[in-house]
């Protein structure tokens, strides 16, 4: 059995979550290992769990409960634990967000497994699971593999196709989980959240992402015109985000969101390798930029060499004209 | 307060990347070796707290004895003593085993790591100590305020920030933003370069096997060459990007 762990906010199912299906499914097929069975938990565990498709697992476990009230790694790492031991789990797959990448290394070394990390394809080999993943800020792609039959995995987000909604939902059954508080030495006191408006960068499908090349703080309003006339998340680079120009959340890159959409546009963005870092696996990549050299244009699929200032308010006319 | 920094060695991030003969490893020829930037903010918050608290930073590697330039970077940014866990670096279950070892024996009350090591761009050795240890741990820390027992540390999530409380010994991983690393003073270089570098060795009855295996490194493959718009006025490149991306790319 595969064990797909969702994340849930607010009582419903995070986009991650039907991606880490889909993931599941793949390596469920690649090692023939009898099905999925899906874990959620935490508050609005019960209440999200109806968001699973019967199609994408034959049940959903549900923990509850005070232990699970706030994130503490160690007090999830056990209910994964308890969830895999219910499920008979040889693999457990999650999402390589904050969250799959602070728990999935102590779920794995609890069950002395091997962890293949930010994978962006799952297969088997020799039996055993094993998948593809960037290193190297994405110039090289590793070809990974567990040792042994038992695996832990966790999916880069926006890498593996999202499980198609609806229809009816698969069985849920409560998962009794023992934490003992003496055991769980770290948890999260408060959570400030970004004020909500564009999507979720690090989960939307088109970005708009600006570099020092919109020459001063108030040009982003451009980029912000052409990002809302697209429904997209806006992104920065550290250049304009260590200036001060834009909020660190917004920055892309190795240390900031990796992100890897179907349509993302580089406005001004030299493209150093750190920057390629966090957004060379987009699908489709547009870049604006001055410099006909700028290394950008290597690996985007279209571009203009030209002013960003004059070719944004013209770009956002025409999608606009485009989308109506 | 008694602080571990863990410290890897890696290729500077402009490295070019070639592949080596057996394909499973990088060309380390003519490669330059740098201390691993999320480990320098784990330094720098390391010698802050003793600045402020009192106490000792030793930093740590797991490696072969090139990496200790690594540590010894650290000790002329003003860490106190140095250890080289003698052992070859294969995964990142290894590792940690290895580390976990050695600091048994060191008993830190505080053990800082870099949030991932940009080579193997895995995030996993801290957690993974962390655990072997059975001790907490914050990942992605970009704020660290310790208190006697414990601490609050501030970390990066999709779409905010949490703030995670935790009592000591525990294992933090540095974000950027965290702080500004400092550069090592002549004086620092100069002691440095005298300091003695522990050796602890850690063989396979430590480390056991490996839980991951590379098979293969291969670069990606190059992208087909983009339709870059040149010599065209702003509006008629804007309206041909828009009809490319609505016509051939059905993205809009
Ligand atoms: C350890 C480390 C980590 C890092 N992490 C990150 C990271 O996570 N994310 C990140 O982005 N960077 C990161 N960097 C920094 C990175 O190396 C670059 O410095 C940064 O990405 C450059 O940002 P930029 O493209 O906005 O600026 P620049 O490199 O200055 O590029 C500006 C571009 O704008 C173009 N331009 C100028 N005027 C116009 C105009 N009018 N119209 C159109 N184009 C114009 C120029 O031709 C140029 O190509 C990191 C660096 C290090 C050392
Ligand atoms: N060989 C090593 N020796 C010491 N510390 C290491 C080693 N490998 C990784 N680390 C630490 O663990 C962090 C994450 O590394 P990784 O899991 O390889 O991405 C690094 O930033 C270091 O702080």
């Amino acid at each position: 059995m595969i064990l797909a762990v969702l994340e849930v906010q607010d009582g419903a199912l995070k986009k991650i979550s039907y991606e880490v299906l889909t993931a599941a499914r793949a390596a469920d097929e690649a090692l023939a290992a009898g099905g999925v069975a899906a874990l959620v938990m935490g508050p609005g565990a019960v209440q999200a769990a109806q968001g699973v498709p019967a199609s994408a697992a034959h049940e959903v476990l549900c923990a509850e409960g005070d232990t699970l009230s706030a994130y503490a790694g160690q007090a999830y790492a056990q209910a994964v634990l308890a969830g895999a031991e219910a499920a008979s789990a040889q693999v457990i797959v999650f999402g390589a967000t904050a969250f799959g990448r602070d728990i999935a290394p102590r779920v794995a070394a609890a069950r002395s497994a091997g962890l293949l990390m930010d994978v962006t394809e799952l297969f088997a080999q020799e039996g055993c699971l094993a998948a593809r993943r960037p290193v190297y800020a994405g110039k090289a792609l590793a070809e990974v593999q567990a040792a042994g039959p038992q695996a832990v995995a966790a999916v880069r987000p926006n890498a593996f196709a999202a499980q198609a909604q609806g229809g009816p939902a698969a069985p849920a059954r409560a998962l009794a989980v023992e934490v003992d508080p003496a055991s769980v030495r770290a948890r999260v006191r408060e959570v400030r959240r970004e004020a909500a408006g564009r999507a979720e960068l690090s989960e939307a499908d088109v970005v708009v992402a600006g570099g020092r090349g919109l020459k001063e703080p108030a040009n982003f309003g451009l980029v912000e015109d052409l990002a809302d006339a697209l429904g997209a998340a806006v992104g920065a680079t550290r250049a304009v985000v260590d200036a001060g120009w834009r909020p660190h959340h917004e920055q892309v890159g190795q240390t900031g969101k990796t992100v890897s959409p179907a349509l993302y546009f580089a406005v001004g963005i030299s493209g150093a390798v750190q920057h390629l870092a966090g957004m060379s696996s987009s699908r489709t990549i547009v870049a604006i930029n001055r410099d006909a050299e700028a290394p950008i244009f290597k690996i985007a699929d279209y571009g203009i060499v030209g002013d960003a200032l004059e070719i944004l308010p013209k770009l956002t006319e025409e999608v606009r004209r485009a989308k109506s | 307060m008694n602080v571990v920094v863990l410290v890897k060695q890696v290729p500077d991030t402009a490295t070019r990347i070639k592949i080596a003969a057996g394909g499973a490893e990088i060309d380390r020829q003519g490669v330059n070796f740098v201390v691993n930037p999320y480990d320098e903010f784990a330094i720098e918050e390391a010698i802050r707290i003793k600045e402020q608290h009192g106490g000792q930073v030793t930093v740590l590697t797991v490696g072969d004895a090139k990496a200790e330039e690594a540590l010894r970077t650290a000790l002329a940014m003003g860490a106190d003593e140095a250890v080289r866990v003698d052992a070859q670096v294969q995964d990142p279950m290894t590792t940690a085993r290895a580390i976990a070892f050695a600091l048994r024996d060191l008993s830190p009350d505080l053990v800082l790591a870099g949030k991932q090591a940009v080579d193997d761009d895995q995030g996993q050795v801290g957690p993974l100590v962390a655990a072997l240890l059975d001790w907490p741990q914050v990942t992605v820390v970009t704020k660290l305020e310790l208190t006697g027992e414990g601490g609050v540390a501030e970390r990066e999530v999709e779409g905010g920030i949490e703030v995670v409380e935790f009592s000591l010994p525990a294992v933090i991983t540095a974000q950027k933003g965290l702080n500004e690393p400092r550069y090592a003073s002549l004086p620092g270089i100069m002691k440095a370069k005298r300091k003695e570098i522990r050796q602890i060795s850690a063989d396979a009855s430590v480390t056991g096997e490996p839980a991951v295996r590379t098979r293969s490194l291969a670069l990606p493959s190059a992208r087909s060459a983009g339709k870059i718009l040149t010599g065209m006025d702003a509006p008629a490149a804007a309206a041909e990007l828009v009809r490319l991306l609505h016509e051939e790319a059905k993205l809009i």
